[in-house]
């Protein structure tokens, strides 16, 4: 940068809000603050940038929004609802689609942006689970990542149920259904939520309150939270040349990273643009005022909470009678257990792995998926038990556009939801295990450089040439997964503390399998697999004459 | 196992993978999926009268599986007592004749032989076998005559539960469904409502007034007409087409814009 003399306004203006609250020693250290380079690490940056959207569009919204359930009777300028019953919020949010300039544009942004928040968050989440990114020092930012994620869902929850129209309120519907069905507190919490019986008065502006107010200002806590641990732990970075655990390769805050940042912002608001002006999201006024004795044929949640639509109606229609009190278990096992699952899953799944690994270590560089198979496996699993339960989600659309029976995409359900994250785990490692392989022959081989030779023998062979340097650098950032050291045979037959007892034998037993080294990158090779490339290597000392 | 693996590198490998993936989907989807719809042979019809025409019509192209006398066979239900509206509605339809017995007749191209003068004849030998609801006139099923509002409360009150908020249609029990009613004439829309074909419920005037059919059939008619204000209407069943479009487009258009972006490299001086 050239050092030419700062003209006079910028100079006094800079020194004087330097002089006052030390800003420049600030900037100076965190604007050229290093970030890594790969398409995979921007992916979280489209919930960030979504969120944006949502509070831009979403005040636009409140200012014509009426969080009522009053009854009014319509009169705006949608013609087949004129004259008829509805609530206040029904007929603000027809008015805003209607009569408001640019307010439908503003609630179809507002909803695409919904759902490229939660979609960019869970692609950002999967991309840190399967790089082990949120491993020590990230654990606590991936739980607040966990915390962001469930948040969101509810967020989206109450959102869907704003405008009170007759979709919105079968989702409500069931969210009261589950809320009754909890053991012992259910009634008492459905008739707090709702201010009495279904549906209520209420459940419209005490969920405006939760939508606007308390979500977001958590969400924005924690996404503050989320950014800042994110800035002073640095981002982890993919192996490659020249990176180690205690470097960061990549370009400056400024001016490189935030041209980028700042591009990337533009795309996702022209995405939601593009989404907001083009397709038709929740067209209110097709659906009609809600009616509790009203339902619709392929009545859907948004696509984040499919999943729990779909283990509804997998789930068959079991009812016990525990002393005297009735579980629903056909509302309690859907709507607890997966979400349970899932979430639970994710959030306890750094500190499992530790306790598998008794890895004590910090990492800061990214691991590739294939070499760790295991976790790669597990994650793939999850995607698919979540998959099936958000497809099934969808069976009757599946049924009626695909011509199937509705009843077999349930009792197919049924079985996938099981088979298919352990067929998924199995097929996944095969991959990985395959992947690492192909890895250890191009460090052991060299590449097929697409030269045929012809030897005196007149046998012909194509030539390897070792894998350019990045190549290699890439590959070799493989590091072994810790083991917990089996010391007993050191120690008389003694095991090590930690790994007594049936506990500390499974931990041994998991930690094994989990960890280690399966195929080594400069490991023996079978000769047979690799026969043409031992006479390469013969042919380049024969070309040396 | 050996011969196999010598031959994944192999340069059609990759082409014969994906055919037998092709092979095998296609194959699943056979054997799950319903019989499809094929064409009827050709019958021509002559003059005379109605009834008696009706009955030759009759004998030709329906007596196989509902009786010689229309009484119903195994196959087919009897016909006396449904009268000219359901007649009307099945042949005019497509529905009628059947191809294929599956779980539900579906909408079609009608048959060579069908007109309205046929479907008039036909009606009227049914009609003369036990009598039934007849076809309503054209201004009992005039949507310009109704009022949108009004119907659009009964369709929601009586309709939907089968055939989505704007009558897009849904799936119902072992294979059968709701169609989705954008082609379906207003006259249909009336005769489906008195007579209950298939899986759906009879609505008699005691229930519905036909008043209330023609709002209703305002509703219908109206709505689908209606252009979709906020863009691409995306079949116009939920959120299940919005949540494909937030992923296929929306998140593989940010991904390539991601890739794109990173792939920028500073240039070295």
């Amino acid at each position: 940068m050239s050092t030419g003399t700062v003209p006079k306004p910028i100079a006094s203006t800079s020194s004087f809000i330097d002089d006052r609250i030390g800003a420049g020693n600030f900037l100076k250290r965190n604007l050229r603050k290093v970030f890594p380079d790969h398409w995979s690490f921007l992916l979280g940056e489209i919930a960030l940038y979504s969120f944006i959207v949502l509070l831009l569009t979403g005040t636009f919204l409140t200012f014509f929004f009426k969080p009522s359930m009053g009854h009014v009777v319509y009169d705006g300028s949608y013609e087949p609802l004129k004259g008829i019953m509805m609530s206040e919020a029904y007929a603000s949010t027809l008015h805003i689609s209607f009569d408001v300039r640019g307010g439908l544009l503003m609630r179809q942004m507002h909803h695409w942006a919904a759902l490229l928040f939660v979609a960019g968050m869970m692609v950002h989440a999967l991309r840190v689970f399967f790089t082990g990114a949120y491993r020590k020092p990230r654990e606590l930012n991936w739980l607040i990542g966990v915390g962001l994620l469930t948040l969101a869902l509810l967020e989206g929850l109450t959102g869907y149920s704003l405008p009170d129209d007759l979709l919105s309120g079968a989702g409500l519907r069931i969210t009261e259904g589950v809320a009754i069905s909890l053991p012992l507190v259910g009634t008492w919490i459905t008739f707090f939520l709702f201010g009495g019986e279904y549906p209520g008065e209420d459940v419209v502006s005490r969920f405006y309150s939760l939508h606007i107010l308390l979500i977001p200002g958590i969400l924005l806590a924690l996404i503050t939270a989320h950014m800042i641990l994110m800035w002073v732990q640095k981002h982890t970075q993919m192996p490659g040349k020249g990176r180690t655990n205690t470097n960061v390769v990549g370009a400056p805050f400024y001016p490189a990273f935030m041209a980028k940042a700042g591009a990337y912002f533009m795309f996702t608001f022209g995405a939601i643009a593009l989404l907001g002006t083009f397709a038709q999201i929740n067209p209110i006024w097709l659906f009609g005022p809600y009616s509790p004795a009203d339902i619709s044929a392929g009545s859907q949640p948004d696509f984040y909470m499919g999943f729990l639509e779909g283990s509804l109606r997998l789930m068959p229609s079991w009812e016990i009678n525990f002393l005297g009190f009735t579980l629903p278990l056909s509302v309690l096992i859907p709507a607890l257990v997966p979400m349970g699952i899932v979430m639970t899953g994710l959030a306890l799944y750094p500190f499992i792995e530790r306790w598998v690994t008794g890895d004590r270590s910090e990492h800061h560089i990214a691991e590739r998926p294939r070499n760790n198979p295991h976790r790669t496996s597990i994650g793939i699993s999850a995607v698919t038990f979540y998959g099936v339960l958000w497809l099934l989600g969808a069976n009757d659309e599946i049924a009626a556009f695909f011509h199937v029976s509705l009843n077999w995409t349930t009792y197919v359900g049924r079985v996938l939801v099981f088979a298919g994250p352990a067929l998924a785990y199995f097929i996944t490692y095969r991959m990985c295990l395959g992947l690492q392989r192909s890895d250890a022959a191009v460090i052991g081989h060299g590449v097929e450089s697409g030269v045929i030779k012809r030897l005196p023998s007149g046998e012909y062979i194509e030539v390897h040439v070792p894998p350019n340097e990045a190549i290699e650098a890439h590959m070799r950032g493989k590091t072994a997964i810790p083991v917990i050291a089996d010391t007993s045979a050191d120690g008389g037959g003694i095991p090590p503390k930690g790994m007594r007892g049936p506990l500390g034998k499974l931990r041994a037993k998991l930690s094994k399998a989990y960890g280690g080294e399966k195929i080594p990158l400069d490991g023996e090779h079978p000769h047979e697999e690799h026969a043409a490339v031992g006479s390469g290597e013969d042919d380049k000392s024969l070309t040396r004459h | 196992m050996n011969r196999i693996t010598a031959r994944r590198r192999h340069p059609l490998a990759r082409y014969a993978v994906l055919l037998l993936a092709l092979g095998l989907v296609g194959g699943f989807y056979t054997l799950v999926a319903p019989p499809g719809e094929r064409a009827d042979a050709a019958i021509a019809s002559g003059r005379a009268d109605d009834v008696a025409q009706g009955k030759k019509l009759f004998e030709q192209s329906c007596a196989s599986c509902h009786g010689l006398n229309a009484e119903g066979t195994a196959q087919g239900p009897s016909l006396v007592g449904v009268g000219a509206a359901a007649v009307d509605f099945q042949v005019s339809s497509g529905r009628m004749p059947l191809a294929n017995p599956g779980a539900q007749a579906p909408r079609k191209p009608t048959a060579p032989w069908v007109n309205d003068e046929t479907i008039k004849q036909l009606s009227a030998y049914i009609q003369s076998l036990g009598g039934g609801p007849t076809v309503p006139s054209q201004e009992t099923v005039d949507p310009a005559k109704g009022d949108k509002a009004k119907g659009g409360e009964l369709f929601r009150a009586n309709c939907i539960q089968c055939h989505n908020f704007v009558g897009s249609g849904g799936a119902l029990t072992q294979g059968k469904y709701a169609p989705p009613l954008h082609e379906s004439t207003p006259t249909q829309i009336y005769e489906a409502m008195i007579t209950g074909p298939q899986a759906m419920p009879v609505f008699n005037d005691s229930i519905i007034t036909p008043e209330q059919k023609r709002d209703m059939i305002a509703y219908i008619v109206g709505v689908r007409e209606e252009p979709n204000p906020g863009g691409a209407g995306l079949g116009r069943i939920g959120p299940v087409t919005e949540g494909l479009v937030a992923w296929i487009a929306g998140i593989s258009l940010l991904v390539l814009a991601a890739i794109w972006i990173t792939a920028k490299k500073r240039q070295a001086h």
